[in-house]
């Protein structure tokens, strides 16, 4: 039995498709995924991501604590802004990959991966030094408000200056009426919002800004769209792109990792050694010149040798081409560098991009 | 969700329709089938000249999230693929039993089309899925 969101009868209610996505029934579309994709491009997209999971630091020494079991470095952030960081294991491999608010040294909320949730809080308890997080899951639905119109629509919604409230930082006020954390962060490559609320009040907010989006053409969007989107931006996914086996150098996400910051962090001396070593394999973004979609899992063969994997592919909605990620070897990462990809059976030729794939014109 | 099921049709509990011409079939995916995968986006033909056979793999369909397999009402020689596919796969959400067909056969056993449902027993299967 998958659990539900908050929201999850106004999905059925809009004729949303409902998967089982870890555990959780979600939309995976509610129309099109083409169609939703296009209107997060072109206007505003909602989705529902309550099942993500939320875990705080509260306290005394709640910086210091989450800091040192995340790759970024919160105490350069100021109070109301957020990082994206790695939670890494003793081996510098992904636990998760998370986005972590500083509201005050005081207090620290890390959003963390639904399918890594109890992994991740098992692991926190487990290595958090001074300050014991705890999970607040239960306590917050999130809706994502995303899109080039977004700021009207949510500044229609608020008395907060939405205008002030820069990329990564993140105030607290009412949206139509509830209280939210409102986040300028988001997982699609547009201007947007994460508006974190209680549950009880989920479903006034989503119901609210349907409403009111409906002069800028907003879409409720499922996770097929928000799949498009993030591969589209080279976003990685978790289970997906990066897993336990890939360090953040390995996945082209050094700019998280603060090598220097003071204290340390689990899982930097194996990366400080990888660095200087150079890694062996790179995860790249790439074109099919071939036809047909590369697929998570397909293999990626140079001279008919296995020497990589396909991560996250799709035939992109903006870019209209069939895109991919994958693990190649370090050799094979330059833009311009060619392999082929095998697609049942057949090899098809595929060649290193510069990502993200998708560029606002 | 039955959707649109014409009486002209056979079908198959793979969610293939056929239409006879003369001695020619062409064969396509249901509106069901096409609601159910999504959006089309790529769709893998078998070479003109090729033979499949009946309740056997003979393409790939793919929509933006899966990859599914397309199989043979009827076995015999592809005689067409819809090569306008190739640039507008969406052709098969937006005209599944038009100009979203797949191929044309050839069939090699007539007796075979005995054994595909008509409009009334495959709408049936869709209202006891």
């Amino acid at each position: 039995m998958s659990r539900h969101t908050p929201l999850n009868e106004a999905h059925r209610r809009l004729g949303g498709r409902m998967v089982d996505f870890v555990g959780w029934d979600m939309p995976v579309q509610y129309t099109s995924v083409i169609a939703e994709h296009e209107a997060v491009r072109t206007a505003v997209g909602l989705f529902d991501v309550s099942h993500m999971g939320e875990i705080e630091f509260t306290g005394p020494g709640a910086l210091d604590a989450a800091n040192k079991l995340i790759t970024n470095d919160l105490s350069r952030c100021a109070d109301g802004q957020a990082v994206y960081a790695g939670l890494l294991n003793d081996q510098g491999g992904f636990v998760d990959d998370v986005v972590a608010y500083r509201f005050s040294p005081e207090r620290i909320l890390i959003v963390v991966n639904a399918s890594n949730k109890d992994k991740d809080f098992a692991w926190m308890r487990s290595r958090a030094e001074g300050v014991k997080p705890v999970d607040r899951s239960d306590d917050y639905a999130q809706i994502a408000v995303q899109g080039p119109k977004v700021s009207g629509l949510v500044q229609r919604l608020t008395p907060v200056e939405v205008s002030r409230i820069g990329t990564y930082r993140f105030a607290e006020g009412p949206v139509a009426g509830v209280q939210c954390i409102i986040s300028r962060t988001g997982y699609t490559g547009e201007d947007g919002f994460e508006l974190y609320c209680a549950p009880g009040d989920a479903e006034k907010l989503w119901d609210a800004l349907l409403k009111e989006g409906q002069r800028d053409g907003v879409k409720p969007c499922g996770l097929g769209a928000r799949d498009s989107l993030r591969t589209e931006m080279k976003y990685a996914l978790y289970g997906n792109d990066i897993d336990d086996q890939h360090t953040p150098l390995e996945a082209g996400l050094g700019w998280i990792c603060k090598l220097d910051k003071a204290g340390g962090f689990i899982g930097r001396d194996v990366l400080v050694k990888q660095k200087a070593e150079g890694v062996k394999r790179k995860l790249v973004g790439f074109e099919l010149t071939g036809s047909g979609i590369p697929r998570h899992g397909y293999p990626i063969l140079k001279e008919g040798q296995r020497v990589g994997e396909v991560t996250s592919g799709t035939m992109g909605p903006s870019v209209k081409k069939p895109i991919g990620i994958g693990f190649v070897p370090a050799e094979l990462a330059a833009e311009g560098s060619t392999f082929d990809v095998e697609i049942r059976g057949r090899p098809v030729s595929a060649v290193v991009v510069k990502t993200p794939f998708w560029k606002k014109s | 969700m039955a959707g649109n099921i014409p009486q002209n049709l056979k079908y198959t509990k793979e969610h293939e329709w056929a239409r006879i011409e003369g001695n020619r079939v062409v064969v396509g995916v249901t509106q069901h089938a096409q609601e159910a995968l999504g959006d089309v986006v790529y769709v893998e033909l078998p070479k003109v000249g090729s033979t499949v056979s009946a309740g056997k793999q003979f393409g790939v369909i793919e929509s933006t999230k899966a990859v599914s397999d397309l199989f043979a009402p009827l076995s015999g020689k592809v005689v067409k693929v819809n090569e306008a596919l190739t640039n507008n796969p969406q052709t098969v959400n937006s005209d599944p039993y038009g100009a979203g067909w797949i191929i044309e056969l050839e069939p090699s056993d007539s007796k075979e089309l005995a054994g595909l449902m008509d409009a009334t027993a495959y709408g049936n299967l869709l209202k006891n899925a």
